[in-house]
């Protein structure tokens, strides 16, 4: 996910008036100084010339551990509580989220095929979305007992939290948060709509291991009977 | 032979849209619609999102194939694993040219989403990646 950022040109930079219009361009046949521009100066690398599969796929934990220490801190910045903190963090791994869905999808192009039981996308998130994430898939995956519309994801040491330390008058906040947050955004994106949070579990083996709780919309609950 | 391709976002929303033709069979690539069909494209291929709808829980491959006739048009679509609908209208059935154009369209659609500056469901307005799909349209169709 972490990439070149100077090869990313702006999105918004492309000229294209209109979505409309867009099919009634076509390539310029004389060559007109425009033209005679282009041909001088070296091609830009887009990111459409990039693959999609990289070559080593791990990255520096160092690297992830600092980016995330500042996305921690920046969060802090004008919060008024640790939910409000928790959201914010939430919000930036939904778009992590989105995109880590489409990529491990496309990178297992053998198992091109899309998730459409509540079952069989919780194992792709535990296992799947994890491996490509985390480079492990995650430690247990558990229905609740009670709650039919609730199941847990749990991680016994997430690598999000690894390098984060939380002051003691803190102490209620979990920045796998961040992670809760791309976990959610995988489930929107397959079209069942799901709240999830995540929730500190010490144990003297894991001191931070973190049960990720999704509870399930009652849209999905209601679709998943009338499939059954 | 004409086509037209649209990419429909999760809240049934235009991403992105297109009207080319064949460069096969002595074809120079541009659409041959009439103005009648000109403006019936969109209609025709957004009305069969219904379809996509109902089809999507009952199977779980992505090439959903051809899933609606509109005379003698037909309607292909592709569904992503975000819920991003490819619909081809064409001519002539052709799964399997289809199936590897959808399949390049996808890739080309991930690098697109992989750019922080574009987020889900916001049209694409890249003059590259209209470029990529006319190369994959002029490659395939």
């Amino acid at each position: 996910m972490l990439q070149n950022r100077s090869s990313y040109p702006p999105q918004q930079s492309a000229v294209a008036p209109s979505l409309a219009s867009s099919s009634e361009k076509s390539i310029p046949t004389s060559l007109t100084p425009s033209t005679l521009r282009t041909v001088a100066t070296p091609r830009k690398v887009t990111i459409y010339d990039r693959n999609l599969n990289r070559r080593a796929p791990e990255l520096s934990l160092a690297a992830f551990a600092f980016l995330f220490n500042e996305i921690v801190q920046y969060s802090q910045k004008n919060v008024k509580g640790i939910q409000e903190m928790e959201t914010k963090l939430s919000e930036y791994g939904y778009h992590v989220g989105q995109r880590v869905l489409e990529l491990t999808v496309i990178r297992e192009i053998k198992s091109a095929k899309r998730e459409t039981r509540v079952l069989g996308l919780l194992q792709f998130i535990n296992t799947g979305i994890w491996k490509s994430i985390f480079g492990k898939p995650a430690d247990a995956l558990e229905k609740s007992k009670d709650q039919e519309d609730e199941y847990m994801i749990i991680d016994n040491d997430p690598i999000v939290n690894k390098y984060i330390s939380v002051p003691r008058e803190m102490s209620q906040l979990n920045c796998a948060a961040f992670q809760a947050g791309i976990v959610e955004a995988v489930m929107d994106g397959c079209q069942f709509p799901a709240r999830v949070t995540a929730h500190s579990v010490p144990t003297d083996l894991f001191p931070l291991k973190t049960v990720f709780l999704v509870k399930l919309d009652p849209v999905v609950v209601e679709r998943e009977r009338y499939m059954r | 032979m004409s086509f037209y391709l649209a990419i429909i976002g999760t809240k049934d929303n235009a991403v992105y849209d297109l009207e080319f033709g064949t460069y096969r069979q002595g074809g120079d690539g541009r659409p041959k619609f009439s103005a009648d069909m000109k403006q019936l494209c969109p209609f025709i291929v957004h009305s069969s999102l219904d379809i996509v709808e109902e089809m999507q829980w009952n199977t779980n491959v992505m090439h959903l194939k051809v899933i609606d006739k509109f005379y003698n048009y037909l309607i292909s679509s592709y569904m992503t694993a975000g819920n991003i609908k490819f619909l081809l209208l064409h001519e002539t059935r052709a799964d399997d040219v289809i199936r590897q154009f959808f399949v390049d369209l996808y890739d080309l659609y991930v690098k697109a989403l992989m750019s922080p500056f574009y987020s889900v469901d916001q049209p694409i307005t890249s003059a590259v990646f209209d470029q990529r799909v006319k190369m994959l349209a002029k490659k395939y169709l």
